[in-house]
């Protein structure tokens, strides 16, 4: 097992030379392994695109079955479902609220902390880290009891708002924005642009706001993108504590009119990928960019 | 460094103060509330009896069935995920496939839920695409079983693999032709190589990945449940009919003990994981 796991003493069997001596031979080879390739790739293309495409076919099905005509029913009765509507309204509230609270609970923490208590900042980074490793089914256990306290102090009109959601989330969102906004943070020189800010007579806020904040701009909008991405497919958390978000609404009408429900799938899919594939392209673009 | 610096240092900690509370409030309290719920009962006595559920038979088997299902989709997915990223990785290493590939499985790595339920229900459920496709051409294919663990495998995959392919693609560049080369001049086969060479380098990458993705399986709830809407044949569907079910009388905290069950598999997955990527570390920089 040893000399498995160390490969400068796996044993390299020596005998007479017959493989890549002939050209024709390794030409060989090469063709059959493009063959391979090809056809894995194919394989594994169809696997992830055909179950996108039946998504798309299923919510676009017309009454006449499958083989019937294609219907943009479903998709034009979305808003025939007022619940539906409003659910997927406070799910783009939420990815909202989520993004910008979590840029603000966590950007000014790690500059200052940059500053003033780097001993602080592996603390910080463990506590950041840890809604990676404590699974999402599991701290809805926990939320379950501290949202019960936080309806009991919200007034009765708002009780059962799903905006309430943005504690559990910017929790959820924490490792992704944490990674993207430290990976921001180092890239620049902190304490020098925040000295020569201050020494000008800036105050902190100043600072924040319009020295570090457009220095890491891309950062920022990485882990806004990020946390938008998460909110809108959220489940979890929403159903088990009972608050009604696109998903949880979409996945309640799936018995009743599955056509609808697919097609707000398709939608909020759609969405999410648009701007995670936007999000790639663009931070490829910059490291290109920063590499010539 | 000024004088002011240094007693605004004893006291700079203070600016961290709304990130800990915050943290301590939404993400600490609530790991203690089930770490302790574990143990007392709805009146905050201590008691042993939520963790006697743990050996309950229904509960039991939910784990097993769990684990076994996060073991074999991870298996799937490092597998097949490795021969993804093997394809990807010789080819061109700027070229259109590699940076199509890791953008695609970026995204899809992260695709989960409803939507993903939906996905394969449309495909290979009852009314689905694949079935209808295949019922024209041959006999109907079974479709029951999407709903059972086997589903679950399937399903899970179409995460599993691309997260496989974003983690060994590293491991995978960190191998180096000339290792290869070295092995051809000393006259040994394809097969020599791949046994002897790029397998025993690859294992501890291999393995933490593996351990990665049985965590990141172990976890998952919303596609189970979307897929599933009765019964609890997995842990994480047993806190669902805890959560959501008529407590049973001094059995309020059952939940928080399957939670506390569910964050030590995930931690001995994630500890040994730390562990192989420490050993894999020194061989692929």
């Amino acid at each position: 097992m040893s000399a498995e796991l160390a490969p400068g003493v796996a044993p390299l069997v020596t005998g007479p030379s017959t493989a890549p001596a002939v050209p024709g031979l390794r030409r060989r080879a090469t063709r059959r392994r493009t063959v391979l390739r090809v056809v894995l790739l194919v394989a594994f293309a169809a696997f992830f695109a055909v179950p996108l495409l039946a998504l798309v076919e299923f919510s676009t099905r017309g009454a006449g079955g499958i083989s019937g005509g294609r219907s943009l029913a479903g998709w034009q009765q979305i808003v025939d479902y007022p619940d539906l509507v409003g659910a997927i309204l406070s799910s783009l509230e939420l990815a909202v609220l989520t993004s910008v609270l979590s840029l603000a609970l966590l950007v000014p923490t790690m500059v200052w902390i940059r500053l003033r208590v780097p001993q602080l900042s592996r603390l910080v980074e463990f506590l950041c880290l840890l809604p990676l490793t404590i699974p999402a089914i599991v701290l809805v256990v926990g939320w379950a009891p501290i949202y019960l306290w936080i309806n009991y102090f919200t007034p009765r009109a708002y009780q059962s708002s799903p905006l309430a959601l943005t504690f559990a989330y910017i929790v959820l969102v924490l490792p992704y924005s944490y990674r993207t906004i430290d990976a921001g943070l180092a890239a620049i020189d902190v304490r020098t642009l925040s000295e020569a800010a201050r020494s000008l007579g800036a105050s902190w806020a100043t600072v924040l706001l319009r020295v570090i904040a457009p220095n890491i701009g891309p950062a920022l909008l990485n882990a806004a993108v990020l946390s938008v991405a998460l909110v809108l497919g959220e489940f979890t958390v929403a159903s088990l504590l009972n608050y009604v978000n696109v998903q949880v609404a979409m996945n309640n009408l799936s018995q009743q009119n599955s056509n609808v429900a697919y097609a707000v799938a398709t939608a909020s899919l759609a969405a999410v990928f648009l701007l995670l594939f936007l999000l790639s392209l663009a931070s490829r673009r910059r490291t290109r960019g920063s590499s010539s | 460094m000024s004088r002011g610096r240094v007693t605004g240092g004893r006291l700079a900690w203070l600016g961290s103060l709304p990130f800990l509370a915050y943290v301590g409030l939404f993400l600490l309290a609530p790991t203690v509330i089930v770490a302790a719920g574990a143990f007392t009962d709805v009146a905050n006595r201590p008691t042993l009896a939520n963790i006697r559920v743990l050996g309950e038979r229904t509960v039991v088997d939910s784990f097993v069935n769990s684990i076994a299902l996060s073991a074999a989709s991870a298996v799937i997915g490092a597998v097949l995920g490795a021969v993804l990223a093997w394809v990807v990785v010789t080819g061109n290493p700027d070229g259109a496939l590699r940076r199509t590939t890791t953008a695609v499985c970026g995204v899809l790595a992260q695709f989960g839920g409803v939507t993903l339920a939906f996905a394969f229900i449309a495909s290979i459920g009852n009314q689905g695409l694949v079935t209808l496709a295949l019922d024209a051409v041959g006999p109907r294919p079974g479709t029951g079983w999407l709903y059972e663990l086997p589903g679950l495998v399937l399903v899970y995959s179409y995460f599993q693999i691309p997260l496989m392919v974003l983690v060994f693609l590293p491991a995978l560049d960190g191998v180096r032709p000339q290792w290869r080369e070295a092995a051809e001049t000393l006259g040994g086969s394809s097969w020599q190589y791949f046994r002897h060479v790029a397998v025993p380098l690859l294992t501890p990458a291999f393995l933490g990945a593996l351990l990665l993705l049985f965590a990141n399986a172990f976890a998952a709830y919303a596609t189970a449940a979307a897929l599933i809407s009765q019964g609890a044949v997995i842990a994480p569907l047993q806190i669902r009919t805890a959560l959501t079910s008529e407590v049973i009388l001094g059995q309020a905290n059952a939940g928080k003990a399957i939670a506390l069950g569910m964050i030590l598999v995930v931690a001995v997955a994630m500890t040994l994981y730390a562990l192989v990527q420490r050993r894999s570390a020194r061989w692929l920089r």
